[in-house]
């Protein structure tokens, strides 16, 4: 039976109420795996963040963990000495693994980790690290990477970002006008900050492949066009503002070009832009609308959306011999794909009876499930380690973002204080 | 940070979650006459320097510079046509008057392929514009796929309020 915890984080997390997304976990495991994080031992005054506290965050938030609640806890060890591990044992307020540590200064004023993981029932430690850092986030969601690696061999997403536009109404003098923006945070929904702002629309935001440089579109010169931005410094550079569409911009894997949609030619197709000289290439050649590509992780052929067959399906198109393959068939909608970077699931958003959901394809063995309940689900961004897919949808009556496991098991959902939040976009590995 | 100044944020926080997660009244649906009236919002950002109704307003049906579509669909409807024919024929009199014909699709699809949809709604416009009487340089399209709603609610009848393109003078007859 499927278990239902409407625990919000900010109840794990700290005191701080900068952030805009509230996590909430709707759906986890029957299995997942329990682990106790015990409060880390800290002899200084009071810190900002609670780093034991984050991690129990990230683990739980990842659906595969069912981290211990602080008040069943029955001791608080910090030292190896201290752990008896009988306390651990429970049925009803034990731990699998047990999870310990201490912070401390370092000379030159940077703060240090060290932690261990036990195995509960060999009663034996698995493994001792310690990191060192100025950012207490940072350094927790480092800790939930390495345990997370550790504890399922499969590399943590915990310190990665994303980025995402929202779009609220406001009145100015008794009119509705739009505001939109796009935002960039860690991927928990913390340290948000706006990357810019405007009246006029902007979507599609995608990152490079290294994690640093985003591109979208936005209206602000009253037309779309497409934009690079460098996240660190904030600047920006239009890079296309041809007649008609200027949509979908994606980084090739190795950053070089970027796929995208132009109708400057008549309707909409896709083309690739050499982006050390602007030289444009089109791909598609059809009178049906072309849209959404995205690349495969060789790089070497572009997956996207075509109403080439009547309806709107997903397409493979290979680089070098031009040669075309429907990807998928099942029912008359399937749009926005995006690929896990092994390519070998693809996501996509799903119509079947008019209801728009979160669908996987799993291109080996052709099987193709739908993940979600939710409706007018869009966006979706894998996660780079293929754990979750990041996607949007509405939740009464408000555009939120959502989560969801390649697998359906795990959902969790991110509703926001203000405004429709929509276009998620998942970093790379930072 | 003191116990009690926790406890205050704390009630703040959970106030605010608890408003996320109650409906906001902006949903309900607003029902408006199919005369298109500029908003702050097309203005302020400059999409539109100004929005002129036609000058010589000599045939009413010109009050009217909004065509609505069917779901996923591009082609003009039958309702659509004396609309299009009075500012074809008013465009081909005036050959010094602009018109900005913007393309929008309802919120069901995803963002970039409603992009394109929109396009082909505005250039459907255009078209039917163009073989009436009117020149290409006076039409100017752009798409704003399913970004500029005029009705907020999720059902038909806000959907079929905003699959529609409008035609907007940016320059009037001089």
């Amino acid at each position: 039976m499927k278990y239902l915890v409407t625990l919000f984080c900010w109840l794990l997390l700290s005191t701080t109420a900068r952030a805009e997304l509230i996590i909430e976990i709707t759906e986890g495991i029957t299995d997942a795996t329990s682990i106790a994080i015990v409060p880390f031992a800290w002899s200084g005054p009071r810190l900002s963040e609670d780093v034991a506290a984050i991690v129990s965050a990230d683990l739980h938030r990842s659906g595969q963990f069912a981290p211990l609640d602080r008040s069943k806890m029955l001791s608080l060890p910090t030292q190896e000495s201290q752990v008896f591990f009988r306390d651990w044992q429970s049925k009803t307020n034990g731990a699998e693994y047990l999870v310990i540590g201490r912070m401390s200064g370092t000379n030159d004023g940077k703060y240090r980790v060290d932690y261990q993981l036990f195995d509960v029932y060999q009663q034996r430690t698995m493994n001792k690290w310690f990191a060192t850092g100025n950012d207490l986030r940072a350094m927790a969601h480092h800790v939930s990477d390495v345990l997370y690696k550790e504890l399922t061999g499969i590399r943590g997403a915990f310190s990665t970002k994303m980025v995402y536009v929202t779009m609220e109404y406001l009145q100015q003098a008794g009119k509705r006008v739009q505001r939109y923006r796009l935002y960039l945070a860690d991927v928990d929904g913390h340290n948000e900050r706006i990357l810019m702002e405007s009246s006029e629309p902007i979507l599609s935001p995608s990152w490079a492949p290294n994690g640093r440089h985003i591109a979208f579109v936005s209206f602000k010169s009253t037309r779309p066009a497409i934009y690079i931005m460098d996240t660190k410094t904030n600047r920006e550079k239009q890079i296309t503002g041809f007649a008609g569409l200027n949509g979908a911009p994606r980084f090739s894997p190795d950053g070089r070009s970027m796929a995208m949609v132009l109708s400057k030619d008549g309707n909409p197709e896709i083309y690739t832009m050499d982006l050390s000289n602007g030289k444009l290439k089109r791909i598609t050649n059809h009178y049906a609308i072309d849209t959404e590509p995205t690349w495969s992780p060789d790089g070497q052929s572009l997956i996207f959306t075509s109403e080439r067959g009547g309806s709107p399906q997903i397409y493979r198109q290979h680089l070098d011999s031009g040669k075309v393959e429907r990807l998928t068939f099942d029912g008359n909608y399937n749009a926005r794909p995006a690929l896990t970077p092994d390519g070998r699931f693809l996501a996509m958003v799903h119509r079947s009876n008019g209801i728009f959901h979160i669908a996987v394809k799993d291109l080996y063995r052709g099987t193709f499930n739908i993940l979600t309940e939710t409706n007018l689900d869009e966006s979706p961004s894998i996660a780079p380690n293929a754990s979750m897919i990041i996607y949007a949808t509405m939740d009464k009556n408000r555009g939120v973002l959502a989560a969801v496991s390649l697998d359906g098991r795990v959902k969790v959902k991110l509703p926001s204080r203000v405004g429709d939040v929509r276009e998620p976009a998942w970093s790379p590995f930072l | 940070m003191s116990i009690n100044t926790r406890n205050v944020v704390f009630a703040l926080i959970a106030a605010v979650a608890i408003s996320a997660c109650s409906s906001t009244p902006e949903d309900t649906t607003t029902t408006e006459a199919p005369v298109y009236t500029p908003t702050d919002s097309e203005v302020d950002g400059g999409s539109m320097d100004t929005s002129y109704a036609p000058a010589e307003q000599t045939d009413p049906t010109l009050q009217y510079r909004v065509v609505y579509f069917d779901f996923d669909k591009a082609n003009i409807r039958s309702d659509a046509i004396a609309i299009l024919k009075a500012h074809a024929l008013y465009l081909s009199q005036n050959p010094g008057a602009r018109v900005r014909i913007e393309g929008h699709a309802d919120e069901r699809g995803t963002r970039e392929y409603n992009m394109a949809l929109g396009e082909r709604r505005a250039k459907a416009a255009a078209s039917f514009l163009a073989a009436n009487g009117a020149s290409a340089s006076q039409l100017e399209i752009i798409s704003y796929g399913e970004e500029r709603p005029v009705a907020l609610g999720h059902e038909e009848t806000s959907w079929s309020q905003n699959r529609r393109s409008e035609l907007n003078y940016t320059v009037e007859a001089p």
